[in-house]
């Protein structure tokens, strides 16, 4: 059973990022990059699923810039087999992304797709349900759990009221969720053996998919800044306030 | 406990734009492999492994130490090292920088030494575990048979089992001619060694399955001096699983490393092998020095940078007091204590010395490569050269310069730097002992005096000038650099009068030598940063990305060295030339009166 990885080359977790001064963007420049977080515990899930004997291979894929290399690197240095590299430099948004994935999906015809959730910079949480769709398969999002078996897989998904589990006829989409696992840190001699795996270069004109925008960002702005507070003498003081002032109640 | 995060910019800007070592180690036979995405995949992953492992148990290790069960000699790491060390392994860690016909991964010490800077951050007790294998797995390398190599290496390696080095006795440290410890031939090409050896680090734990002790001693009719000392391997646990006679005693109880076992280990007939010659075994030793001196360097820098990032996060969080100029913060109750500038200097020197102390680890770090492997033996010659210079003035000026960075490192904190769950006093007393072992630093800086440039008539001192000269000479003409490069002349050329008047006062008074020394090491050691930092401001100018402020910080700090820390020679050579009197006049029993 073949198992395909999205992944996303995204700003670090740890960075704290500013907005451009013309307001059009988040600027990147000189920003550290890594793979997006709940993209790692997808990868983790499918190395756990290969090693389990449940998946054969796995195939990782990165769509954008030249660096995205770099994170499909790790993602084959933490034991995926082979990678897809659709490079450009143009904005993908979600629906772009499903369609390209759609089309690495046609050509690969894995059962199973593993997704994260989002990604840590947009926070679209799009992607694999549009992939899901596109390709007409079941989807099984914000995975807590995975049981796969020859013909199904068995999801836990984390939702609103808690946990819900359910039964999915393969081929499937699932995306994983925080909780799902724990992603193992990268083995070193793994990073030289990652370097020689196989890596293709496809574009989006090879897949034959349009991904112009559809969506156009009017601006970027950071949060407003907290002003100070002010302490109130009393429960009654605190109640007018939030009666008169902030007009809460 | 300050959060770590690993300076993987610093380290990105220090190997690829200052020293480029892209354009020299992947030329080197075996190094190959080793581009640059491959020096950044490595330094991610034990950036991650360091934040996410090793820092966490720094401070819970410092306050529960190492334990010593007398019942059965054993020891007792602190919760959470023996596993981390398990995962260590299983990373393939042990064997970064080992030869790959041991199962190593061959990488160069451009790419070990900024993971060894990252190990000594977050938590140089731990890393001393680790630190003195490595240590062991050069000398047998280095000096082993095949047979030895076959059978102790892999496992060092693999990290399986991990080594020391036993060298102080109770009587001898420094002196290491008084040595006494005993081997005695056993008729079957072993030898009994007896004898205690005292401060072995990582003497004995409970992380691995065997140590493998690197053991000086004296063979029966040895010379009694330094040319009789003989070096042999004493395995905890011979090949057969039996317990050799090597045990721990006691631990030392210490300042700081507390949670690094620091061992008394009793030799009392036990199984060893020597290794290389007889009576050779202090050469063998020092085969290896240069890199363990430097290593030991970089627990300064390691630990200034550690400091300097608890310092720093907290000098914008901490609100206290005004701005002299008025709120920098009306809307807060007070302004972050980042805007004074008595806290700035505090930040900046830490800041200056540290990211110095990094490319100078890196130059040297490129020079080791370049000796181990060029193929031109002028230019490991040239290498050898710069790295037997710069050795003593690497340990001691960085781990001086660390003790410095940690101190401001709690001063910053005002009282809370005194209290220990903040974890700022821990850094000073980690760092303190790294002054200290590896050779004084009062013995590194005779070393640089003595050996490195009076004994060779200043040859290996005027080749490095010449190199800062050259530097120099190539910034004629860019108007931007003339504020570092007029000030580096002139101190190149001070330095050098210098020199030549300890070298006379030398020929009529030994101790003149002996009363410049650490004022003279000083001295180079600026001499050094000042060239480094000339050479980052260079870079910085030249890079063209005038929005990335990483540059602009660069220059600034840069100018920040020059005007308020590299000042300091103008005092030392002021003491310097007061010569050996001041100190050799007073009669030591008139030091004090009762």
């Amino acid at each position: 059973m073949k198992a395909l990885v999205a992944v996303k080359r995204v700003v670090d977790y740890n960075v704290k990022v500013r907005v451009k001064a013309d307001g059009s963007d988040v600027d990147i420049a000189n920003v550290k990059m890594s793979m997006n977080p709940f993209d790692e515990i997808a990868v983790e899930e499918a190395v756990r699923l290969k090693e389990a004997g449940k998946v054969s291979e796995i195939v990782v894929v990165s769509l954008g810039v030249k660096q995205c290399e770099e994170t499909l690197r790790t993602a084959l240095a933490m034991g995926a087999d082979r990678a897809v590299h659709v490079e450009t430099d143009a904005e993908l948004q979600p629906l772009a992304v499903a369609k390209l994935l759609k089309a690495v999906a046609d050509k690969e015809q894995p059962s199973i797709a593993i997704l994260g959730k989002q990604a840590i910079d947009d926070d679209a949480n799009q992607t694999g349900q549009m992939l899901a769709a596109l390709l007409g398969w079941g989807q099984g999002t914000f995975a807590s759990k995975v049981e796969l078996n020859a013909e199904t897989a068995t999801v836990t998904r984390e939702v609103d009221g808690g946990l819900e589990t359910v039964k999915l006829a393969l081929p499937v989409v699932i995306t994983a969720d925080l909780r799902l696992n724990e992603p193992r840190y990268v083995k070193l001699p793994n990073i030289m053996a990652a370097k020689k795996k196989p890596l293709d270069k496809l574009s989006p004109a090879d897949l034959g998919v349009d991904i112009a925008p559809r969506l156009k960002t009017l601006k970027v702005a950071e949060p407003a800044k907290r002003s100070a507070g002010i302490k109130v003498a009393n429960a009654a003081e605190l109640v007018a306030k939030l009666k008169n002032d902030a007009k809460v109640l | 406990m300050p959060a770590y995060t690993a300076p993987l910019r610093d380290f990105a800007f220090v190997l690829n734009e200052l020293i480029k070592v892209q354009e020299i180690v992947p030329t080197l036979p075996g190094y190959a492999e080793a581009t640059e995405d491959v020096y950044a995949s490595y330094l991610e992953a034990a950036a991650k492994f360091c934040e996410s492992e090793l820092a966490p148990i720094n401070r819970s290790g410092d306050e529960a130490g190492c334990v010593f069960n007398p019942a059965d000699h054993s020891v007792t790491t602190p919760d959470g090292f023996a596993a981390a060390y398990q995962q260590y392994c299983e990373l393939g860690f042990p064997g970064l920088d080992c030869d790959p016909a041991y199962g190593g991964q061959g990488m160069p010490k451009t790419l070990a030494f900024p993971v060894m800077e990252m190990l000594t951050s977050s938590n140089v007790a731990w890393s001393m575990y680790p630190g003195l294998s490595h240590g062991a797995y050069a000398a047998i390398h280095a000096h082993g048979t095949d047979e030895q190599k076959d059978a102790y290496l892999p496992q060092l390696v693999s990290g399986e089992w991990t080594g020391t080095m036993c060298l102080t006795e109770p009587h001898c440290g420094t002196d290491l001619g008084l040595l006494k410890s005993r081997a005695e031939p056993n008729g079957d090409g072993s030898y009994a060694i007896s004898g205690t050896k005292i401060f072995i680090s990582a003497g004995e734990h409970d992380l691995a399955d065997n140590i493998i002790h690197l053991v000086l001693a004296r063979l029966p009719d040895a010379p009694k001096d330094v040319k009789g000392i003989s070096l042999f391997i004493v395995p905890k646990f011979h090949t057969d699983a039996s317990r050799n006679d090597v045990f721990c005693g006691s631990l030392e109880h210490k300042m700081g490393i507390k949670a690094n076992a620091t061992a008394v280990l009793n030799f009392d007939g036990a199984k060893g092998y020597l290794i290389g010659e007889p009576n050779k075994g202090l050469a063998c030793m020092f085969t290896m020095m240069n890199a363990a001196r430097l290593g030991c360097g970089m627990q300064g820098l390691g630990l200034g940078e550690a400091s300097f990032q608890g310092s720093l996060a907290y000098a914008k969080d901490r609100l206290q007091m005004r701005a002299s100029n008025g709120p920098a913060f009306p809307e807060k109750s007070a302004d972050p204590i980042i805007v004074h500038p008595d806290v700035r200097r505090m930040l900046l020197t830490q800041k200056a010395y540290t990211e110095a102390g990094r490319a100078l680890t890196a130059l040297l770090a490129l020079q080791l490569d370049i000796e181990e492997k060029h193929p031109d033996a002028d230019q490991r010659k040239e290498a050898a050269d710069l790295v037997a210079l710069l050795t003593p003035v690497a340990k001691a000026f960085m781990t001086d310069n660390g003790y410095i960075a940690t101190n401001l490192g709690m001063q910053v904190f005002g009282g809370h730097g005194f209290i220990r769950e903040w974890g700022m006093e821990q850094l000073v007393r980690d760092c303190r002992i790294s002054q200290i072992y590896e050779g004084t630093n009062g013995i590194q800086a005779l070393d640089l005096i003595g050996r490195k440039v009076l004994l060779d008539q200043g040859q290996k001192l005027r080749k490095f000038s010449g190199m800062v000269v050259a530097f120099c000479k190539a910034q004629e003409g860019d108007e931007r650099m003339r504020e570092f490069v007029e000030p580096l002349m002139k101190l190149l050329k001070d330095t050098g009068e210098l020199t030549m008047h300890i070298g006379m006062a030398a020929m009529k008074n030994r101790d003149e030598a002996g009363a410049a020394a650490t004022d003279y090491l000083r001295v180079i050691g600026h001499v050094t940063y000042a060239w480094l930092w000339a050479r980052m401001a260079k870079v910085a100018f030249d890079q063209g990305d005038a929005a990335d402020p990483f540059y602009q910080a660069k220059i600034t700090t840069a100018r920040f060295y020059f005007a308020k820390l590299l000042p300091e020679v103008h005092g030392l050579m002021v003491s310097i030339k007061s010569g050996a009197a001041p100190l050799m006049t007073l009669d030591a029993e008139h030091f004090a009166f009762q």
